[in-house]
């Protein structure tokens, strides 16, 4: 089955708010997360979508 | 040499002009490679060669010919099929793509073309042997203008108003105005758009303009066109500038965000204005009975 959009990571600051699904990424500060998803985003192909300020989703569309 | 061959002659002549005129508008819509253009030239002259052996044909009283026609119909989808798929490959690869619905309209001007080819043909060379080469020479002028009425469709202006907005962050929302386009998260990306990023919000004149321009595919066809004409900022490995249509669903506008290199407001709202309308892209709500039976209004 082609899926037209995918999850491929989640980047956060607030540990509390995630578990499992896709690979996450917890960062310190919102400089590193910024940073994290910049690369990520290129490496993947894929969007950084902000859902907070604290979360980053990376996805494919 | 016989009665027949300068009418021929003819009206092989004028319909492979034809087809080389009808060629020539073509450029925006595909490259003007010269191999492709042959193709086409080729496939011109052969058309003008049917229509103008058709009518010799019947005089001689061999009715039978015009089933030659057939065969140059199931041809010319052929070349439809040909231009669909070659063009389809090729989309894969672009920055922007045309999108399924340009390239379907594209293809079917080829397969089109062909046949005004044989028509001009066809009626020149009845004219030449009817009356004479000054009569045909007025049917290929005619013709000539027919087949200009034909090639030309509306275009975009005819059917909306084109405003120029600012690109605005909402959070990590994207606006055009009021229209939502996407969320960016990274603030890196936040700047670049806000840098490069260009709006313009395409407000429908009437009704049924609203469903044309929010097809998917003349929205693609848009985005496509105007990255060609203005440049894009967009590399493989940057899915996030991405030139994007989005829809106002309370009032049918659609709000373009564009990233072009050539950021000229004029320029941009006039090639916005010169993009073509598909014809699989028009619809008619107030053609329906529903409508017109109704209040009437809009």
């Amino acid at each position: 089955m082609m899926m037209e959009k995918a999850v491929l990571s989640v980047i956060t600051t607030n540990k509390d708010k995630i578990s499992g699904g896709a690979p996450i990424f917890i960062c310190d500060t919102k400089e590193e997360m910024d940073n994290v998803a910049a690369n990520l985003e290129a490496i993947l192909d894929g969007i950084s979508h902000a859902l907070s300020n604290e979360m980053y989703v990376i996805v494919k569309h | 040499m016989n009665e027949y061959t300068y009418p021929i002659l003819f009206g092989v002549i004028v319909g492979t002009i034809a087809r080389a005129i009808m060629l020539k508008t073509d450029y925006r819509q595909y490259p003007t490679y010269l191999h492709g253009k042959v193709i086409h030239l080729a496939l011109g002259f052969i058309a003008a060669g049917l229509g103008s052996v058709a009518v010799p044909a019947i005089m001689e009283k061999e009715f039978t010919a015009v089933t030659f026609l057939t065969i140059a119909a199931s041809q010319f989808r052929e070349v439809r099929n040909m231009e669909r798929n070659t063009l389809t490959e090729l989309d894969g690869y672009e920055l922007v793509p045309r999108g399924k619905t340009y390239i379907e309209g594209i293809a079917i001007a080829f397969e089109s073309r062909n046949y005004l080819v044989i028509f001009t043909s066809l009626v020149t060379t009845l004219c030449y042997l009817v009356w004479n080469v000054w009569i045909a020479l007025v049917a290929a002028i005619v013709c000539y203008f027919i087949i200009r009425k034909f090639m030309s469709g509306s275009t975009l202006k005819e059917l909306v108003d084109i405003e120029h907005h600012e690109v605005q962050f909402d959070g990590a929302g994207l606006y055009v105005d009021n229209i939502y386009i996407m969320n960016i998260g990274l603030p890196a990306r936040q700047e670049d758009i806000k840098r490069y990023g260009m709006g313009f919000i395409l407000s429908p004149k009437n009704f049924d303009v609203r469903s044309t321009i929010a097809n998917l595919g003349q929205r693609q066809a848009i985005l496509h066109d105007i990255s060609i004409a203005l440049g894009v900022y967009r590399d493989s490995g940057t899915p996030a500038l991405v030139p994007l249509i989005k829809r106002d669903l309370d009032d049918g506008r659609i709000g373009v965000f564009i990233l072009p290199q050539n950021k000229d407001v004029d320029k941009a709202k006039k090639v916005l204005g010169a993009v073509p309308v598909l014809e699989n892209a028009i619809r008619l709500p107030s053609e329906s009975k529903a409508n017109k039976k109704g209040s009437g209004k809009e």
